[in-house]
């Protein structure tokens, strides 16, 4: 704000800028090569820093293991329904939250954010035992049923302050030219909230994706990525454990680069 | 409306069911596991708890990442959200680049710091490149417990500031600027009105993101299996196998009661201690 | 106190020039508003002046201290913001001696300012609140008292009333004038509001463009425009503008003429104020105005119709005095007061019509 301010003072600015950006990309980039390098890459002393050789041998490997696409697939059905579930509980709510004044909100937002008090994954535990007995255990949808509780209260809270955003006159005029709450809702309310939902969502993926202790607890066969790769860690080679770390991070950094300029106002609502 | 007396009470009704179903109803089970043993009530499970040899470790352990951890990410957040509103051009992708961690794993993070400090990685490569080692070293042992602590103190810090970083930022986006340019007319210099008021108005966001991370934090246990193998036990680690190798159900929901136990303590002393009075609220 | 000088101070973002090279300056003691439309630059200009933007060109100078280069809190200024920013965290009482504790006062010093301030502004009773339980009203009191606290030399005012209801406005300005005056210090006053500019200032500069494009006394602005747009921006009704044809040195208004100063071609613009036309009394000359509307206002009556071939015109006609009937659609004769002319020429700068 300093008018004027000096150049060595600037340049020690950008150079501060510059060592953050360094500081989270070149691990990434780092696992890349150890990713990609090729099966020479893990046992080469010392490694170069720069892409000598890209090969996808690693990647391939790994992903001809018995299991890899599979642990995949589960991971991807898992955090698709996550996802589905967390919209279908968190929108209404959200919609609640954000247009009604009733008895118990208070309470019900007092539930909501308890789940952010709790390590909720551990809570995986004692489901064990139930989940067995009502045949979820081992299944996606089960997965996915631990991950929602996580989720949903999260897309609760992003959806509420979505819907405070958007004017309650809309609604009435909407209702006032003849549509339902729910047609109102559906033709005014939810196009303009869209964009902020769809981030929303990305979000709940991207949370069941990267979600290790409840997704290794409730699985034995049917394992998603991360509960596979942490139960192959202690025995599998290096240049496997690279290239899986890998497949892991793409899809998350992506999601990160789609819902970007989302983040605050997704996060904001963290101080109500 | 009629309808909207009912109305909301449908509306937050699944998710009621639902947290109920798997949030609460767990919640009382794990308490329920952890204090009762062969279907009477008492500590059992956390005298055996308590009395294994890896408890002491993964209390310690737990407890020094923490500690260690989130005050840096905290003091590098702040940094990095003050860095940011310098900036005038190129703003989102640096906003996209430093919030990309977000988007990875405790597990993905634990490898890919695996990646650079295994003995043969990029880590050593580039100490021998500048001639400072002159063969591989080991830093993930039990043999080097300090390196290894550190290596999971980096780790969790370059996976986890992310979370911190952007709460913060929607923080600051919400203060209206003039604050800060009042305390600059009437002669405050850059650290003064850091100190006085960047950061009194910005406590919110510092509790929530200090609650959201701290719980998080003791929840770690993937990064900590990936660097350290069973040489680095934490808590929710320690759960894990007794839930898994010794198929003890007890124990493994004591763990998750003091983990939780803790979590709560943690929180709540944030919400007292960062607490923002009503009538001091902008 | 100290007086400011600009020179040749402009501002460009990027491509957008948001000042060109603005002179101004305003004399010990002096109240000078700075009064234009949104995007005139007069904000800039002010916070070009408080240090929290830097100017592409030009200098500062506070006193006779060149300040171009120095940050705020080195410039000896204070300040009041459009939203008061006033400091939510802390109570009125430290608000006001914010500047005082900045500049490592002590104790004495900082209570005696404080007391002092607050009694100026009558918020002693405020001074353990925070600014959550204040209304408007109060919090901008606090943000005068904050500035009038330093004693500083020279005050700058952004839009500070522009965030109050009408009526606290009124009262506000009123109480913030006697404030003010009692202080003496050498005040920038930036407003939109011309009626607020008018009551408030010793002088006022009006901006347009990122142009000052007069500066003088109220009734300098008001009476004597320098330019179409200063005529009208100030002045409600806006002063009429009728383009008229000039032969032999004279306009002609609907069979009126009148001399119009040297420098105008065969066009001249004739700068006219609704109060300052009358209706003709029988036999008198007069030109004639087509009604379209009729309004009354009060103790007036606000006409809106054409006049001079079709061109719109607005006049101001005091109700109580005998009127023709005023039904749309009828023509009236009426007549400007020859004094009050300003005559515009065709750069839309005023031609100099008084000796």
């Amino acid at each position: 704000m300093n008018p004027r301010p000096s150049r060595f003072d600037r340049a020690l600015f950008f150079t501060g800028l510059a060592v953050l950006c360094v500081w989270t990309l070149l691990p990434i980039y780092l696992l890349a090569l150890g990713a990609l390098g090729g099966r020479d890459i893990v046992s080469q002393w010392p490694k170069p820093f720069a892409p000598f050789s890209v090969a996808l041998d690693t990647l391939r490997t790994f992903l001809a293991i018995d299991g890899v696409w599979r642990a995949t697939w589960v991971s991807v059905k898992a955090a698709a329904m996550t996802m589905v579930m967390a919209l279908a509980m968190g929108v209404p709510a959200g919609y609640a939250l954000a247009r009604f004044r009733f008895r118990g909100s208070g309470a019900y937002r007092i539930l909501i954010l308890m789940t952010r008090a709790f390590p909720v994954a551990i809570l995986a535990l004692p489901l064990t035992v139930s989940f067995i007995r009502l045949g979820v255990y081992d299944t996606p949808f089960g997965v996915a049923l631990v991950h929602a509780v996580l989720a949903t209260p999260f897309a609760t809270l992003v959806c509420a302050s979505l819907f405070m955003g958007i004017p309650r006159e809309f609604e009435e005029a909407a209702w006032v030219f003849g549509c339902s709450r729910f047609t109102g809702f559906i033709k005014v309310v939810l196009p303009l909230a869209l964009p902020g939902i769809a981030a929303a969502s990305i979000f709940a993926f991207v949370l069941s994706w990267n979600e290790v202790f409840a997704a290794s607890v409730l699985t034995v066969r049917q394992r998603p990525l991360t509960a596979f790769l942490l139960s192959v860690l202690s025995e599998s080679p290096l240049h496997l454990q690279f290239a899986g770390g890998l497949i892991l991070i793409v899809p998350s950094v992506l999601f990160i680069f789609l819902v970007r300029r989302r983040l605050f106002a997704m996060w904001g609502i963290g101080n109500r | 409306m009629r309808e909207g007396r009912l109305l909301p009470y449908l509306l937050i009704a699944p998710s009621v069911l639902f947290l109920t179903g798997l949030f609460l109803f767990p919640l009382g089970q794990t308490a329920l596991l952890a204090f009762q043993q062969g279907g009477s009530w008492g500590l059992g499970n956390f005298h055996r708890m308590a009395d294994d040899l890896n408890f002491g470790d993964a209390m310690a352990n737990t407890f020094k990442v923490v500690l260690l951890a989130v005050p840096l990410q905290l003091a590098l957040a702040l940094a990095m959200t003050m860095m940011l509103r310098q900036v005038r051009r190129g703003r989102d992708i640096l906003v996209w680049i430093w919030s990309i961690p977000l988007g990875i794993s405790d597990l993905a993070a634990g490898l890919v710091w695996l990646a650079i400090l295994t003995d043969q990685g990029w880590f050593n490569s580039a100490l021998f490149q500048l001639g400072l080692i002159s063969s591989p070293q080991a830093w993930l042992t039990y043999e080097t417990p300090l390196a290894l602590l550190a290596a999971i103190v980096i780790a969790e810090i370059w996976r986890a500031t992310a979370i911190v970083f952007v709460i913060l930022l929607a923080g600051v986006q919400l203060l209206p600027k003039e604050y800060e340019e009042a305390a600059e007319v009437f002669g405050a210099t850059a650290w003064q009105r850091f100190m006085r008021i960047t950061l009194p108005l910005l406590k919110p966001s510092i509790q929530t993101a200090l609650i959201l991370r701290t719980v998080l934090a003791f929840e770690m246990f993937a990064m900590a299996l990936a660097l350290g193998g069973r040489n680095f036990p934490v808590l929710v680690s320690e759960a894990f196998n007794w839930q898994y190798q010794s198929q003890d159900y007890g124990v493994a929901a004591a763990y998750a009661v003091l983990v939780m136990a803790i979590s709560i303590a943690a929180t709540l002393v944030y919400l007292v201690a960062l607490r923002v009075p009503a009538e001091q609220r902008a | 106190m100290a007086s400011i000088t600009i020179e040749r101070v402009a501002k460009s973002f990027g491509e957008v020039q948001a000042l060109a090279e603005v002179n101004l300056t305003v004399a010990d003691g002096e109240f000078v508003a700075l009064l234009g439309p949104s995007g005139c630059g007069k904000t800039t200009l002010l916070r070009i002046i408080a240090g929290l933007e830097a100017q592409s060109r030009g200098r500062v100078l506070i006193g006779e201290r060149d300040v171009s280069d120095l940050p705020p809190r080195k410039r000896g200024l204070a300040m009041v913001f459009q939203n008061y920013a006033v400091f939510p965290h802390l109570t009125v009482f430290e608000n006001v001696a914010f500047g005082l504790r900045m500049a490592k006062a002590d104790k004495a010093r900082v209570l005696a300012q404080v007391e002092k301030a607050a009694s100026l502004l009558h918020i002693e009773g405020l001074l353990k609140r925070y600014p959550a339980q204040l209304s408007g009203g109060q919090r901008q009191r606090v943000a005068v008292a904050r500035a009038l606290a330093v004693e500083p030399a020279v005050l700058l005012m952004d839009e500070p009333l522009s965030n109050l209801d009408a009526l606290l406005r009124l009262e506000m300005r009123a109480e913030l004038k006697g404030v003010l005056a009692q202080a003496g210090t050498t005040t920038l006053y930036v407003t939109h509001d011309q009626t607020e500019a008018m009551g408030l200032a010793d002088r006022i500069a009006v901006m347009h463009g990122g142009r000052i494009e007069q500066v003088g006394t109220p009734s300098d602005i008001y009476d004597r425009p320098r330019t179409r747009f200063v005529g009208g921006f100030v002045g409600n009704p806006p002063m009429n503008f009728l383009d008229l044809p000039v032969r032999d040195g004279k306009a002609d208004l609907g069979g009126m003429t009148f001399p119009v100063p040297a420098g105008s071609g065969s066009q001249v613009l004739l700068g006219l104020r609704g109060e300052d036309i009358v209706p003709a009394s029988e036999g008198e000359p007069g030109f004639v105005f087509t009604l379209r509307v009729a309004e009354l206002l009060g103790p007036q009556f606000l006409l809106t119709g054409s006049a001079a071939g079709g061109q719109p015109m607005r006049v101001v006609l005091p109700a109580g005095g005998t009127l023709p009937p005023l039904t749309p659609g009828t023509d009236l004769r009426l007549k400007p007061d020859v004094a009050r002319l300003s005559w515009i020429g065709g750069d839309g700068i005023a031609l100099e019509q008084r000796s």
